[in-house]
């Protein structure tokens, strides 16, 4: 087990706390599965692979992935970016990512941003080689508008409760922001890009992953938690093409 | 924001993304400032295949930063013969035996790595639309009848 970063100063008012999703995307990353993968995929010697974060919240996933970067791909020529479309989930994944990376410093490896922004709407086409994406998935009966600027008026109160919805609220399905981020996939992985998207029960992840193949995609569960009537309560997917 | 990240980013609104002119982003009332961070050689080296040079001596012009050479250097210009220096200087990653990191391996970490923008703004020369940069942060949010 490789240690979970530290969150302890993040404001959980309007930040998502890390929770049973969070940490099922960091056990899958971490499994011995995902790592041979990654290790082959993404070799020491080859250009240092950009792994996207899309959401980071509190970052304790992409400090994971940052700061434990030789566990997961064997070495640490590894660069790592962040979004997130709310300005305390960037500031607070900065400091998360950072504290962590100094903590394992031969580990790590090279953490640039947290920026704000709507998915990967800030990347060139095709560079991101490991996309992670906890989206908001719970199924809603509106989707919220997102933020357009990092200062978002309002009482406190309303701001906070609106700034944690966009980390759970998922429209129809729970599926409409992830929806329109595979529908873009191949305009943001590169020819050796892998996607790594949690999905809950209620998404229909059978119907998500067949859709994703009929578009030419490999898919592959990755990774699993909580059993509901014999239904797997979350998912990871593995969307890559070979 | 590191200047090494400017090298992935353009401008976020969807009609521009085809066109060339939104890569890279101008830097506009830039203030920088230096970050030390754990120097990596090795990490430079597998990097240096997929920047884009042109956009990286771009910014170093419009930034006032002394220059990087026109062309992109080698790997092998990262290293040089001879033992590690034993200094204090945290290096990290893998470095072949008998090997040390040359000055560019150095200034190229400076440059990349350890330079921020803390705050200023993003320009698209496709569209004009200016990015803010606050507190190193980065906005690429957009009112929705941009996006």
């Amino acid at each position: 087990m490789l240690p979970t970063p530290s969150t302890s100063h993040v404001s959980f008012d309007n930040v998502y706390e890390p929770a049973e999703d969070s940490y099922l995307v960091l056990d899958t990353l971490s499994s011995a599965s995902e790592t041979a993968f990654l290790s082959q995929r993404f070799p020491v010697h080859a250009p240092a692979p950009l792994a996207l974060e899309i959401g980071t919240g509190s970052g304790v996933v992409l400090a994971f992935i940052s700061a434990h970067a030789r566990k997961l791909f064997g070495h640490t020529n590894v660069i790592t970016l962040g979004t997130d479309v709310n300005g305390f989930a960037c500031r607070a994944a900065r400091e998360t990512v950072q504290v962590a990376c100094k903590e394992h410093k031969a580990e790590a490896g090279i953490f640039t941003d947290v920026v704000a922004g709507d998915l990967a709407s800030p990347l060139r086409a095709r560079k991101v080689d490991v996309l992670v994406f906890n989206p908001p998935y719970v199924p809603t009966e509106e989707l919220p508008a997102l933020p357009d600027d990092l200062v978002v008026p309002g009482r406190e109160f309303e701001r906070d409760s609106y700034l944690l919805s966009l980390s759970y609220a998922g429209g129809e399905d729970g599926m409409e922001t992830t929806k329109r981020l595979l529908d873009s996939l191949g305009d943001i992985l590169s020819e050796r890009g892998v996607a790594y998207v949690l999905l809950c029960a209620r998404n229909r992840p059978d119907e998500v992953a067949a859709g994703l193949r009929d578009a030419g995609w490999d898919v592959e569960v990755c990774g699993r938690s909580g059993k509901v009537g014999g239904w797997e309560k979350l998912v990871v997917l593995r969307i890559w093409r070979d | 924001m590191k200047l090494l990240t400017l090298n992935f980013l353009t401008c976020a609104r969807k009609a521009c993304k085809p066109l060339p002119t939104s890569f890279p982003l101008h830097p506009a009332d830039a203030t920088l400032a230096t970050t030390e961070t754990a120097f990596s050689p090795a990490f430079l080296r597998n990097i240096l295949p997929r920047l884009d040079w042109p956009a990286l001596k771009g910014l170093c012009d419009e930034l006032g930063l002394p220059g990087v050479g026109d062309e992109a250097p080698g790997p092998e210009a990262l290293f040089e013969d001879g033992e590690l220096p034993e200094s204090d200087e945290d290096i990290v990653g893998e470095i072949e035996a008998g090997k040390r990191p040359t000055k560019l391996a150095h200034d190229l970490h400076q440059l990349l790595v350890e330079t921020v923008m803390l705050e200023g703004k993003l320009v698209c020369a496709s569209c004009g639309h200016e990015y803010a940069v606050k507190e190193g942060i980065a906005n690429f949010l957009l009112p929705s009848h941009l996006v």
